[in-house]
């Protein structure tokens, strides 16, 4: 490899011996076309005329007003298919074609990132097949229809625990067996390097933006930028903008399940502890002995054991604070931004508006400038909600 | 403690069977089995059958709930493993108790988390004390093993490695250097698993490890007969590694023990029978 791909002591190849070449040939690809004119000409081109790009950030009056702050929205809900998974989709889809890759493989816990590669590959012409955990083909079953639908295979698997985890094993073994016609299009900051510097380069677009609008807005930058964090490639994207300002409080938030002192959480950074899982040295959940557990979360994108490396560096170094949200406060959050704003929010990015009240109520926040990353549109957890608001669609 | 040291000193090295098994005229035969599959009394048992069924080494596998480089057949005896209550520390007592029958190297299989969560060199004394001779971490490719490969050589084990045919003549020279014991050649692109046939590619690819290295070749993943044995075994590897079809015995057999070890056995003399080629 060219560079270390470590964070700190994060990231790094955990892999085995098969996958490094690939990793070499995909680092140097990354390394060559990120400044690339052809390149980055094409992938602007798409960002803004496939996908909607830039993305507005939406002052939410209501909210401010309820919560005595102010409070914008990153809108990536409003991009083509719905969330912020498109950026990386476009970037990577667009480098397996440099490359001349004839095949992706993702793998999808909400559904969101297997759609977003299902349009890329239908958009590009390059077959895509997306491994998703069985249960969770059943708990997203209308993503499953939109994958398929724009010529995706989507393989249920049916092993461990039947969530993102196991598909992310079985991507990675399918990719062992056809590492040359075969690009793994990975969907979060996680996995072995280069990826995690890769999606956070496609997903700086939104940090960017947010950066630019803000000052444009308000003439100086927010006192705190919020995101949820599954892998962590949404927050990373934000966060990317505001990195080197001291005085911008990056928080991510986690999933935190049934509550973080419970052993159905999804919150890595709160309650891992440091580990090797699927690629890199980061933040994981595990018993004393390595094995992995099995996260939980009522947002399928945050019901992952694992997180981006650089998340855990920006934990430990203290740069980023990460917090936990739980499900029925996530289910609040949602409701929240729905009735307020007339903007219904995945139950992802819930976590953040939630967190987002809570952070706005603490007495020595008053009146500060809030961006929340709206990370994706909650169309597809509409059943999942009714459900637990005792609805029946 | 004194006891285990003991136990250590008894043991055979890589170097001293390979020669042994050589000056035979014969090839190594190295078969794999996850420590506490299907429970650990059982798993004892099928080792026990396997040496004296004619192993020359064991390959030993620690449960790890994701484990990336194997396929169906080794995941699900993880699992197996795993929910019969192997822990580290068993894993470990598991050795030790192989220790009590045999003297032949003892490799371990262990995906690096395993290794990491112990903390890296008590991993090493351990894997000392308990009896093993080689460790090789799947998921630990050279760019990641500086301090694997100290702390094991510290102890004196063998740090081993995996080769594959994506491997290029320059990392292999890395590798070769960091590994010792033996180096492990992948001899498909794919996960472990039992597969109908062994790829000429990997006769070619014995061979180019073999202009590189003077270290002994196994090649695993994929050989499941006999016949896939006698044919690496001829291109020149100076073992073979099985794993998955010895596995799938055990799957296939879980409610009749008698069977089970039979099967083992004679499946192991079957495998080992394949190595004696004559030249």
């Amino acid at each position: 490899m060219i560079e270390s791909g470590k964070f700190g002591k994060y990231g790094g190849v955990f892999v085995p011996e098969l996958i490094i070449p690939a990793l070499e040939e995909l680092e140097k690809a990354f390394l060559k076309y990120k400044d690339d004119e052809k390149f980055n000409e094409e992938l602007q081109y798409y960002l803004k005329e496939f996908a909607g790009r830039p993305t507005a950030l939406y002052y939410a009056k209501n909210l401010s007003e309820k919560l005595g702050c102010k409070i914008y929205l990153k809108r990536e809900d409003m991009l083509h298919t719905g969330a912020h998974k498109i950026n990386n989709t476009l970037g990577q889809g667009l480098l397996a074609k440099y490359m001349g890759k004839t095949r992706l493989i993702a793998e999808t816990g909400a559904g969101q990132h297997g759609i977003a590669t299902a349009v890329v590959g239908a958009n590009f012409k390059i077959p895509v097949e997306v491994y998703m955990g069985s249960e969770d083909v059943e708990r997203q079953k209308l993503n499953v229809f939109r994958m398929e639908i724009s010529g995706a295979k989507v393989l249920p698997v049916h092993s461990g625990s039947k969530t993102l985890k196991d598909a992310i094993n079985e991507a990675f073994r399918d990719w062992i067996t056809n590492i040359e016609t075969t690009h793994y299009l990975i969907g979060t900051t996680m996995g072995p390097h280069p990826y995690p510097t890769m999606v956070k380069h496609f997903q700086s677009v939104i940090g960017q933006e947010a950066r630019k609008q803000i000052l444009e807005k308000e003439g100086k930058l927010p006192d705190a930028a919020i995101a949820c964090v599954g892998g962590g490639s949404n927050a990373m994207g934000l966060f990317s903008g505001f990195l080197d300002d001291e005085e911008v409080d990056l928080i991510g938030v986690e999933g935190g399940g049934e509550g973080v002192e419970t052993d159905k959480t999804g919150a890595t950074l709160c309650k891992g502890t440091e580990g090797v899982l699927h690629g890199s040295l980061s933040y994981v959940l595990q018993n004393q002995d390595g094995q992995i557990k099995e996260a939980s979360s009522v947002s399928a994108g945050l019901d992952y054991p694992g997180v981006g490396p650089e998340h855990a560096y920006l934990h430990t170094s203290g740069r980023a604070k990460y917090v936990a949200v739980t499900n029925e406060e996530a289910l609040r959050g949602f409701e929240l931004l729905s009735k307020y704003e007339g903007i219904i929010p995945a139950l992802e990015s819930s976590h953040a508006v939630a967190y987002a009240e809570k952070y706005a109520k603490m007495p020595e926040n008053k009146g500060k400038t809030i961006i929340v990353n709206l990370s994706g549109r909650g169309d597809k957890d509409m059943f999942l909600v009714a459900k637990e608001m005792g609805e029946e669609l | 403690m004194e006891k285990n040291e003991d136990v250590t000193l008894m043991t055979e090295t890589y170097q001293e069977m390979f020669k042994r098994v050589k000056d035979k005229g014969e090839g190594v035969f190295i078969p794999f089995m996850v420590a506490g599959d299907p429970d650990f009394e059982t798993s004892l048992e099928i080792i026990k059958k396997m040496v004296e069924g004619g192993a020359d080494a064991l390959e030993i596998g620690f449960p790890f709930s994701d484990p990336v480089a194997d396929g169906q057949t080794v995941q699900s005896a993880d699992l197996r493993a795993l929910n019969a209550g192997m822990t580290t520390d068993k894993c470990f007592e598991f050795i030790r108790r192989i220790r009590e029958f045999t003297e032949i190297p003892i490799g371990l299989l262990v995906y690096y988390n395993l290794i990491y969560q112990r903390g890296i060199n008590k991993f090493y004394e351990d894997a000392l004390k308990s009896g093993v001779n080689g460790v090789l971490a799947a998921d630990l490719p050279p760019e990641e093993a500086e301090e694997s490969v100290k702390a094991a050589r510290k102890h004196g084990i063998d740090p081993i490695f995996l080769a594959a045919q994506t491997t290029s003549n320059e990392r292999l020279k890395q590798i070769a250097e960091m590994c010792s014991g033996f180096l492990y050649v992948v001899s498909v692109m794919g996960v472990t698993g039992a597969r109908s046939e062994v790829k000429t590619s990997s006769v070619e690819l014995v061979e180019r490890m073999r202009s590189h290295t003077d270290l002994p070749l196994c090649v695993g993943f994929g050989i499941s007969k006999p016949e896939h044995v006698a044919e690496v075994i001829k291109a020149g590897a100076d073992g073979a590694i099985i794993g998955s079809a010895l596995i799938n015995i055990v799957e296939e057999n879980l409610k009749d023990k008698t069977v089970l070890l039979d099967k083992v056995k004679e499946a192991c003399a079957e495998l080992k029978n394949a190595t004696r080629i004559q030249g």
